[in-house]
């Protein structure tokens, strides 16, 4: 066994004891904290590359280790946990590390004055251990108590700033939500377990995803004629679709962004929000089980079409709800919920390495604009409102470029970005799709709309004049500055420091890192050179440019760039031609088409659909519980206690008036008996001597006459 | 009248007197003399069964009375040791005062 495989524990045990270490210690050592965290993932992307490289170069069929120890006992059996090292983990590993130490780099600028420096990256250092808990499990138990863990993380982050109500508000929202998710997860867990009797992935061919077991659960057929895979399948899949905020249940993440930017950019763009569709990748043999073989391309089941359908109208939805958002953070949420449906989509109808594609390149580009976002709302005093941005190319060049960058890559601008590659890979797998053709469609106008928001972002936030200025910097960024616990003296309160400013290098580095990323990643996995497909699936691939010509993908290249740049190019007609001169100006599509910008504006009113009757139902259900709580259970608690008390007052009754008596009349006549032999003890001596002689005359008497007798 | 019924009429007298004695005085130190008065009636017994008795060789009544006094000393020291703490006690000798063991 590679000596990687033993110790991958480290990876996510490392962040933990950094946690734990920074949990303990006192406020004011910032130093220590950032330093603990920022090491922890440092050696933990060192060895995450050890294990990269050891999976690397094995020739035919996929390297799998795995490492597995019983853990707790009950009933006969010992429930197993352990790790694997196969690709997936490896570029998950490497991925979660390296994103996750230039957030936390960035996150030393970006959390500067906060007051609660050292919680924060607890909690930092404590999600990644989860996160990457998540990613090396071998068993769906050790996956589960990560993904809380990191569900619990989130939760914590996302409220960091609780003492908002609207923070705190998005915190609950967000962990009530995807429990609902996780409840799906956790039935299908304990159905899998039932089942097959492990949990864990791969056992030496004993494992739940291996032939045996699968081949096993395949005969079993439950309501409906669904295979017991199929029913498993889905229900685990339902705690995807709560993590990775797809609908029905992505009405949290965009909420999320109450949260610090960093924590937008860490855990709801690049790595928790993936666990999702990680989590489909992972149990991708067990939602393909059963399928026919295809003609072409990859598995069609009914677990993996629900997949399909699920990310496809994610990405179409999501898409059109950013058009019409006015919040820089609240753009990109809506922007991720839409790329996590692309996700799924091309786990759907392409496999594993077609999704997870998406997902690396993904992390790196949605990162990078986060943190450009959380550069440039540090740069404009905590303004998040796109409207009274504009202009800022000027102030923040690298964080213009780097911005750009991230732009591009989302948008999937044609040859030299990595959105582009990625996403041309989902779709062209989506065109090939037996089982039917419109999620590709979808799927093309998500990407049309993408293209358009973006241009339309960019559009606002960095071209044109500066709009934000004395009047509006007063009130509201006052509010958050405060809200935030920052403690700055300077600057925008006396005035003279209105103009946006560029943020530090420790801001900027990490930033450019990223885009450097969000440009060369997408050249792994080109139709000409595919290395990440073969990488997955264990494949040897070559250089074969003439690959990028053939049929069908040089059209789908050549469609997907015209809608790349119809999308830019509207998005440049409505906002960049004209630039918006105030605030309070319309937007030019809501002159255009008022009541559809409201819909979208207002996020087709989901929440409020949600609040009337999810909500509504809940809260009559508790109603009637408390109901139930009060009058009935209450009322026959009230019963037995007035009974029983009603019996204490007979009993007392009984004791007093009759046991009492009895007793009463006893002891006064021992009284009596007593007190009338004590009167025989007169305590003189000489009279028990008399009584003794008496008798002994008596004795004599009763001797000499009474034996004559 | 032989020689034994001489020595218990003689006994029986002295116990008479003895316990008439422990009776009817108050000082208790007259009381306990009345008491050994009827000891001693009891030794005169056992001298006087063993002298005419069957076996008079064998010295056992001579040994018994001589085991009798010895305890009869020890019970005077006794009695008069009560005697006395109780009059330390009481300011009295006077029985008929001395009544705490009253039921």
């Amino acid at each position: 066994m590679n000596w990687i495989v033993q110790y991958l524990w480290l990876i996510p045990v490392l962040p933990m004891l950094a946690a734990g270490i920074i949990a303990v210690n006192k406020q004011p050592q910032r130093k220590l904290a950032a330093t603990l965290a920022i090491g922890s993932m440092a050696v933990g992307f060192l060895l995450s590359l050890c294990a990269f490289a050891a999976t690397l170069g094995h020739g035919e069929g996929t390297f799998r280790e795995v490492f597995s120890f019983p853990w707790i006992q009950f009933g006969g059996q010992w429930m197993d946990i352990g790790w694997v090292l196969d690709p997936l983990t490896a570029i998950m590993l490497v991925m979660v590390t390296f994103v996750g130490m230039l957030i936390f780099i960035f996150s030393v600028g970006y959390m500067a004055h906060d007051q609660n420096f050292m919680r924060f990256f607890c909690f930092l250092a404590l999600f990644a251990a989860g996160m990457l808990g998540v990613v090396i499990a071998n068993s769906l138990f050790l996956f589960f108590v990560s993904w809380e863990i990191v569900g619990l993380t989130s939760y914590l982050l996302i409220g960091f700033w609780f003492h908002k109500p609207s923070a705190a508000a998005a915190a609950k929202k967000a962990f009530i939500t995807t429990r609902i998710g996780d409840l799906g997860l956790l039935l299908g867990m304990v159905w899998l377990y039932a089942q097959t009797g492990t949990l864990n992935f791969y056992d030496h061919g004993n494992g739940c995803l291996e032939q045996s077991a699968l081949t096993a659960m395949l005969a079993h057929a439950t309501v409906g004629g669904f295979a017991v895979t199929t029913a498993i399948g889905l229900l685990i899949f339902l705690g995807a679709v709560g993590k990775s905020g797809q609908v029905p249940l992505h009405v949290w993440l965009p909420d999320a962004m109450e949260g610090p930017t960093p924590v937008s950019a860490l855990i709801h763009a690049a790595t928790m929000v993936a666990a999702g569709v990680f989590l489909v990748a992972r149990v991708y043999p067990l939602m393909s089980a059963g399928a026919l073989p295809a003609e072409h391309g990859a598995p069609v089941t009914t677990a993996l079409t629900v997949v399909t359908w699920v990310g496809a109208i994610t990405a179409i939805f999501a898409a059109s709800i950013a058009v019409a958002q006015n919040d820089i953070k609240r753009i990109l949420a809506y922007s991720t919920v839409s790329q996590l449906g692309y996700m799924m989509m091309g786990l759907g109808v392409g496999g594993v390495a077609v999704g997870m594609f998406h997902l690396i390149t993904h992390a790196f580009f949605k990162a990078l604009l986060f943190l450009g976002s959380g550069s440039v709302i540090h740069g404009c005093h905590e303004e998040q409102d796109v409207r009274k941005m504009g202009g800022l190319k000027k102030y923040m060049p690298v964080t213009f470029a780097v911005y750009a960058v991230g732009m591009l890559a989302l948008s999937g601008f044609p040859l030299f970005f990595s959105g582009f590659w990625s996403k041309d890979e989902i779709l062209h797998h989506a065109s090939n799709w037996s089982a039917s053709h419109v999620p590709f469609y979808l799927g093309c106008a998500g990407a049309l709309l993408t293209a358009f928001y973006m241009t339309r972002q960019v559009a606002l936030v960095f071209f044109g004049k500066y709009r934000g200025g004395a009047q509006e910097n007063t009130a509201d960024s006052h509010a958050d500055a405060h809200a935030h616990g920052h403690h700055q003296p300077s600057a925008h309160e006396t005035g003279h420091d209105q103009t946006p400013h560029e943020s530090p290098a420790v801001m900027t580095v990490p930033l450019i890192i990223l885009a450097v990323f969000a440009v060369l990643l997408g050249f792994v996995g080109t139709p000409a050179w595919p290395w990440f497909d073969g990488y997955m699936t264990g494949e040897t691939v070559s250089f074969d440019f003439s690959k990028l010509t053939e049929s069908g993908t040089l059209e789908l290249m050549v469609a997907s760039a015209v809608i790349v740049f119809t999308g830019l190019g509207l998005g440049v007609f409505l906002y960049g031609k004209r630039q918006r001169k105030t605030v309070e100006e319309k937007d030019v599509l809501e002159a255009a088409q008022p009541a559809l910008f409201t819909l979208l504006q207002n996020k087709y009113y989901i929440d409020e659909l949600y609040e009337h009757t999810v909500i509504r139902f809940n809260a009559l259900a508790a109603w009637f519980c408390d109901f139930l709580d009060q009058w009935i259970f209450g009322g026959a608690v009230l019963l037995v206690s007035y009974v029983t008390l009603g019996l204490a007052w007979l009993y007392r009754l009984m004791d007093e008036k009759l046991v009492n008596f009895g007793f009463d009349a006893g002891c006064d006549s021992l009284r009596g008996l007593g007190g009338g032999s004590s009167r025989l003890h007169t305590g003189r001596v000489q009279t028990y001597l008399r009584v003794i002689g008496v008798a002994l005359v008596l004795l004599i008497l009763f001797l000499v006459w009474g034996r004559k007798a | 009248m032989t020689p034994l019924q001489v020595c218990l009429l003689f006994s029986a007298l002295l116990f008479a007197t003895g316990f008439a004695g422990a009776v009817t005085r108050r000082h208790a130190i007259l009381v306990l003399i009345g008491i050994e008065l009827m000891l001693n009636a009891a030794n005169v017994n056992l001298i006087a069964f063993w002298r005419f008795g069957p076996h008079p060789e064998a010295l056992t009544g001579f040994i018994f009375v001589l085991f009798s006094m010895a305890l009869a000393a020890a019970e005077a020291a006794v009695g008069l040791a009560l005697v006395i703490a109780i009059f330390r006690h009481k300011k009295t000798s006077n029985l008929d005062e001395v009544k705490d063991l009253k039921g």
